[in-house]
């Protein structure tokens, strides 16, 4: 380009011109010393590392889940015309679904909000009249040997009782089935909230309790500066495993029963053959016992000394 | 009063899955108010017992134990106890912690201003008044046991009964920890049973060192007096001979004439 002369006219010829690079523009005596660039600064290769870190951990689960969903479209692809819908067929028919969760086209035809609503509030409800009934005895079974004596071979004897057992007795004494499901949610979850809260209240420390000794506190305090706190990390051991055997529970019920619920929508889809459906009914009723899980786990890490 | 506190015949005997253990017999003290005693002996000699006679965690077998004339029944927070392993309760803050013990005490006659106070003061005579608001897993193993020593002198009992207190503590902690035992005690003219192994803690803080024989059926082998002045300085008791004979004496109890045979 030595030949070339720059005039007004073919200025912007040699502007367009693909060598030709705009000069880099020399700065000034830079006024203030030049910022690092963010990666490099403390922040943010703290940024970097931590952004590594997360990565590095959910890598092996996004695998798992990847693998999982290709077995899947395997097992679906063999099975030819009548076999298992696939990822994307559940996919798009859970789109359609969730696109309008609480429609209501009277009994028997629900949006599915509104039976995951249903199965969550029985089990909120058999949970909670298991809990109002079972954190008393539990007390008192953990106090007093002679009540652990009097109730250890009822609850040996009733603990082990497939829940659905319980049905067809509520259904006899309710006479309905919405207190009869309460009524199983209750008697199956009430033994885990029983038998961890007497195990946290025989495993008081003894120097606790000596302490109670030494100032003659009253039964009151004992109960509420003493047992309480010191049973509370096993109370909500026993009130996880409750919820999660509830959980567990409720969709067999609400088969049995009908009516509302995820279990009933799994039966009547059942009825109708909407595979899919059935294959989404899975993921919310796992989905939703892992929500429940979780947060009792954050729960229960609030009221952990030491 | 030269008998505050009084062990007369006393006897403990627990029923084991082999047997009738005597673990305690033929046991007689007297103690005057405001005296310092320390209870050594091996281990298993039954000392840990005899502190829980007085503290009425044991019922004795037989025998009468009195303080100040009334038969002691069962444990009650005139005779406050600091545990070994310190015992607070790790859902309270220190300040909680003593707060339960003063409650009790005083909640019937005084004001929830004057129990806060009470509890406060309890803290500061043992330095731990910048750690008030912490719980004790917060707290290192020296300042747990201080909150202990705080909350039993809250409760201005008549005997204060300590089970090796210091047993479990390093050193260096354990010879402040003693020193201010000192100065509190002083201040306090607390009447004090304190159970411990060690000899150089048991001459330093007693004004009597009660010697246990060994188990089973233990029994007090020898009262020794500790005539040293007080206060006490640890640094000029080291050059002190008569320091020194009474050590010798406690060690020639236990080392020579109730030597332990290793199991």
């Amino acid at each position: 380009m030595s030949a070339v002369t720059i005039d007004d006219n073919n200025l912007d010829k040699i502007m367009n011109q693909p060598e030709t690079v705009a000069a880099p523009t020399i700065e000034a005596p830079p006024a203030k010393p030049r910022r690092t660039p963010f990666l490099q600064t403390e922040r943010g290769k703290a940024l970097t590392e931590a952004l590594a870190k997360a990565l590095r951990a959910a890598l092996p689960p996004l695998i798992g889940i990847a693998l999982f969903i290709l077995l899947w479209q395997i097992v679906a692809a063999s099975g030819g015309e009548n076999g298992l819908p696939g990822p994307a067929k559940t996919w798009q028919s859970a789109q359609a679904l969730f696109a309008d969760p609480f429609y209501d086209n009277g009994p028997n035809d629900k949006g599915i909000g509104w039976n995951i609503l249903h199965s969550l509030y029985r089990v909120g409800a058999g949970f909670g009249l298991a809990a109002l009934v079972g954190i008393p005895l539990g007390f008192m079974i953990g106090r007093f040997r002679f009540l652990a004596g009097m109730s250890a071979p009822i609850i040996s004897l009733l603990r082990p009782v497939s829940p659905l057992a319980w049905l067809p007795i509520g259904l006899y004494v309710f006479k309905e089935t919405e207190p009869a499901s309460l009524w199983v949610i209750f008697i199956s979850s009430i033994w885990p909230i029983i038998l961890n809260t007497a195990a946290g209240v025989a495993r008081v420390p003894q120097d606790y309790l000596n302490v109670a000794r030494v100032l003659n506190l009253s039964e009151w305090k004992i109960f509420t500066r003493i047992l309480f706190p010191s049973v509370l990390p096993h109370l909500m051991t026993g009130i996880r495993l409750s919820i999660g055997v509830a959980w567990l529970v409720i969709v067999a019920a609400e088969m049995l029963t009908g009516g509302t619920g995820l279990g009933f929508w799994v039966w009547d889809e059942w009825n109708n053959l909407n595979v899919e459906h059935i294959i989404i009914a899975i993921f919310i009723v796992g989905f939703t016992g892992l929500l429940l899980e979780q947060g009792l786990v954050l729960l229960a890490r609030r009221f952990s000394y030491e | 009063m030269d008998k505050y506190l009084q062990i007369e015949n006393a006897e403990m005997v627990f029923d084991t899955k082999k047997g009738r253990f005597v673990a305690l017999t033929d046991v007689n003290l007297s103690v005057k108010q405001g005296e310092f005693i320390a209870l050594i002996g091996h281990s298993g000699c039954g000392k840990s017992t005899l502190l829980n006679l007085v503290a009425g965690l044991l019922d004795a077998s037989s025998g009468v134990l009195l303080l100040g004339d009334k038969e002691i029944k069962g444990p009650g927070p005139e005779r406050a106890v600091v545990f070994q392993n310190h015992s607070l309760l790790p859902w309270l803050t220190c300040f909680g912690n003593v707060y339960l013990a003063v409650e009790r005490v005083f909640g019937g006659r005084e004001t929830k201003k004057q129990l806060r106070q009470r509890t406060q003061a309890a803290l500061e005579l043992v330095g731990l008044a910048h750690a008030m608001h912490k719980h004790p897993h917060e707290i290192s193993g020296g300042m747990k046991q201080r909150v202990g020593i705080a909350r039993a002198l809250a409760m201005e009992p008549k005997v204060l009964l300590m089970d090796e207190p210091f047993g479990a503590l390093d050193a260096l902690t354990r010879a402040g920890l003693q020193d201010e035992l000192m100065r509190i005690v002083h201040e306090t003219r607390a009447t004090v049973l304190m159970v411990t192994h060690d000899v150089d803690e048991a001459v330093l803080l007693s004004d009597r060192i009660v010697m246990m024989t060994n188990g089973p059926a233990a029994t007090i082998g020898e009262v020794l007096p500790v005539t040293l002045p007080r206060p006490r300085d640890r640094l000029a008791l080291a050059d002190n001979t008569h320091y020194h004979n009474l050590r010798s004496r406690v060690l020639e109890f236990l080392y020579q004439r109730q030597l332990k045979h290793a199991a």
